[in-house]
């Protein structure tokens, strides 16, 4: 078996076992990436120095009799997580020079654990879009049609992980942007409770949303790097002093009994039709393994995307206000400070970024402030309070995490609102900072992947866990690659 | 909703933006046509509902004021496009 097809699990074993080497799995990643990256493009920066230095020190911890859960495990990590000395960009020319004096809390857990980062790996712009397409750097193709897009904003990371560039990656989610790109690429994205995983070091974009998650070839994968990356970190005010439980103990508890809330207003006029299809079958194949399906409603869910794109556009130009030429990244010398500001600005930032920053900036200036972002925190309360409503009859709800399959690239480009509204399905788990994932749940007849998205309640990410385990092991969507 | 160019224009300043003629023509359309599919949200009475700003019932949180090292100054200097020693350098502010 070729070792960059492995899962953690099945890497870790092959270690434990000394039956290969770090050395080996690392070869394997970058003699793969040597292969594929010139169709693929998943990559900003690849770091196989350090790669292969980090290899012969995990090696040896190994060799000494070290067990930790990512010892010698091969990962690559969104741009937009900082990464001491190792350039950080957000695929932005306003951050191309970037090299962060210090390292983000998720990629200094995993490290902590014995993980080798070989690469940071491309996105949207700031993580704004829903396609990659949006990277002030290059274009990344889906691995299962290389001219179709991988998703977005996390689309770098998705496809890696797709073409075995990486055994696991990680992402940032703020209205869908791990579970859309692994849904796309047919691989699996946890986007964790808001609050579950420290946000130090993620470049913010949308900070009431924002939240960094995994994206992997399996379940259990997925489970054991929440056990690395979860939990309270004095660095992030907002993360949650909880206990962190063992997410793997519950793979393979069966579901009986468990129920599933199918809403309706997430079966919508005008989805893809074979998508719809495959969602319903693994509803039925749900079904079979014993849980418990119900119809439920989110009523106000039509209003999830209106109160995205003024909330998510209003803490953005909040947050990339520090993008002014001074402390880093580039800087246009003008003829005064001001006109520094401006053109810096104007020369940094892409297109969909400049339009956001307008529109949070028009949102939240004089006279317009109540009308628009108070207005539409109040129709959070309300996109909450479904959910809330919901989880009082059912441990999980089920949807699409989609309601197509990757579309091509170029098909949305010109009309920024038809991009927005590919991320239907997935907008609301951000404003109601729920727990939710997506894990392959079929192919259309072009040989396109189809997720299933599974909504948990907020810190129950183990029945998410729960659900997608008994579902991926009793189908063999895992099984399929695409033909690279 | 028309977002008129005098209004493009006032954001772009708010929003330390220089754009070009083309892009202010196509943002006052994009934004215009954004904001009214944001108008759906009126279809909501939100008279009686809280705002929520943030999902988690968290309260400020506070720590003991305990001094401890920080970033030593070069390596905060070291991504500045343009420094002294000690200082980030900006074109003149003052007269």
């Amino acid at each position: 078996m070729s070792l960059y097809r492995l899962t953690i699990s099945e890497a870790r074993d092959l270690l434990l076992k000394r039956e290969i080497t770090v050395q080996d799995i690392v070869s394997s990643i970058f003699t793969r990436i040597d292969a594929l990256e010139k169709k693929v493009s998943a990559f900003l920066t690849l770091t196989k120095d350090e790669a292969f230095r980090g290899a012969e020190d995990a090696q040896k911890r190994i060799d000494r009799g070290e067990n930790k859960s990512l010892l010698g495990i091969p990962f690559a990590v969104k741009d937009n997580m900082c990464t001491r000395n190792i350039r950080t960009t957000c695929a932005s020319k306003i951050l191309h020079n970037f090299v962060p004096p210090y390292e983000s809390t998720a990629t200094t857990r995993l490290s902590a654990e014995g993980s080798v980062l070989i690469g940071k790996t491309n996105m949207d712009e700031f993580a704004m879009g829903s396609s990659t397409e949006n990277s002030g750097v290059q274009i990344t193709k889906n691995p299962w049609d290389l001219e179709r897009i991988p998703g977005g904003s996390s689309g770098g990371s998705a496809a890696a992980v797709a073409a075995d560039e990486c055994i696991a990656a990680l992402g940032s989610d703020t209205g869908g942007s791990i579970r859309q790109p692994a849904s796309f690429c047919g691989v699996v994205g946890l986007k964790p409770t808001y609050g579950r995983v420290s946000r130090y070091g993620l470049v913010a974009f949308a900070s009431s949303l924002d939240q960094i998650g995994t994206i992997t070839k399996n379940v259990r994968d997925s489970a054991i790097i929440m056990n690395a990356i979860a939990g309270h970190d004095p660095c992030d005010s907002t993360s949650a002093p909880l206990p962190v439980p063992d997410f793997t103990a519950v793979l393979g508890r069966d579901i009986r009994g468990m129920r599933i809330g199918i809403p309706k207003e997430y079966f919508i006029e005008g989805m893809d039709r074979e998508v719809e299809q495959a969602v319903k079958e693994a509803i039925r194949h749900l079904e079979s393994a014993g849980a418990v399906p119900v119809e439920i409603s989110l009523p106000h869910t039509e209003y999830a995307i209106a109160t995205y794109y003024i909330i998510a556009t209003s803490e953005a130009s909040s947050n990339l206000a520090r993008y002014d030429g001074v402390k880093y990244g580039l800087r246009n010398e003008g003829k005064d400070l001001m006109d520094m500001y401006v053109s810096t600005r104007a020369r940094g930032f892409g297109a969909e970024v400049k339009r956001r920053i307008m529109l949070g900036t028009y949102a939240l200036s004089s006279g317009y402030y109540d009308a628009y972002y108070k207005k539409s925190q109040q129709v959070r309360t309300l996109i909450k309070k479904d959910f809330e409503d919901a989880f009082r009859t059912v441990d999980v709800l089920i949807t699409p995490t989609a309601p197509t399959p990757a579309f091509r690239i170029g098909e949305k480009t010109s009309d920024p609102l038809q991009m927005y509204l590919s991320d239907i399905f997935t907008i609301s788990v951000n404003l109601a900072g729920v727990p939710a994932l997506s894990v392959p749940c079929g192919f259309t007849s072009g040989n396109l992947p189809v997720g299933l998205q599974i909504i948990g309640k907020h810190f129950d990410e183990e029945a998410l866990f729960r659900i997608a385990y008994a579902y991926e092991q009793g189908t063999e969507w895992r099984m399929r690659k695409p033909a690279l | 909703m028309k977002i008129s160019m005098e209004e493009i224009e006032h954001i772009a300043v708010l929003a330390r933006l220089s754009l070009s003629g083309e892009e202010k023509e196509v943002f006052g359309l994009q934004l215009s046509s954004i904001l009214d599919y944001i108008e759906k949200l009126n279809e909501l009475d939100t008279s009686d509902t809280e705002p929520t700003s943030h999902v988690l019932l968290l309260n400020n949180i506070v720590r003991d004021d305990i001094p401890r090292d920080s970033l030593p100054r070069e390596e905060a200097l070291k991504n500045a496009p343009a420094h002294t020693d000690k200082f980030y350098r900006v074109p003149k502010i003052i007269e």
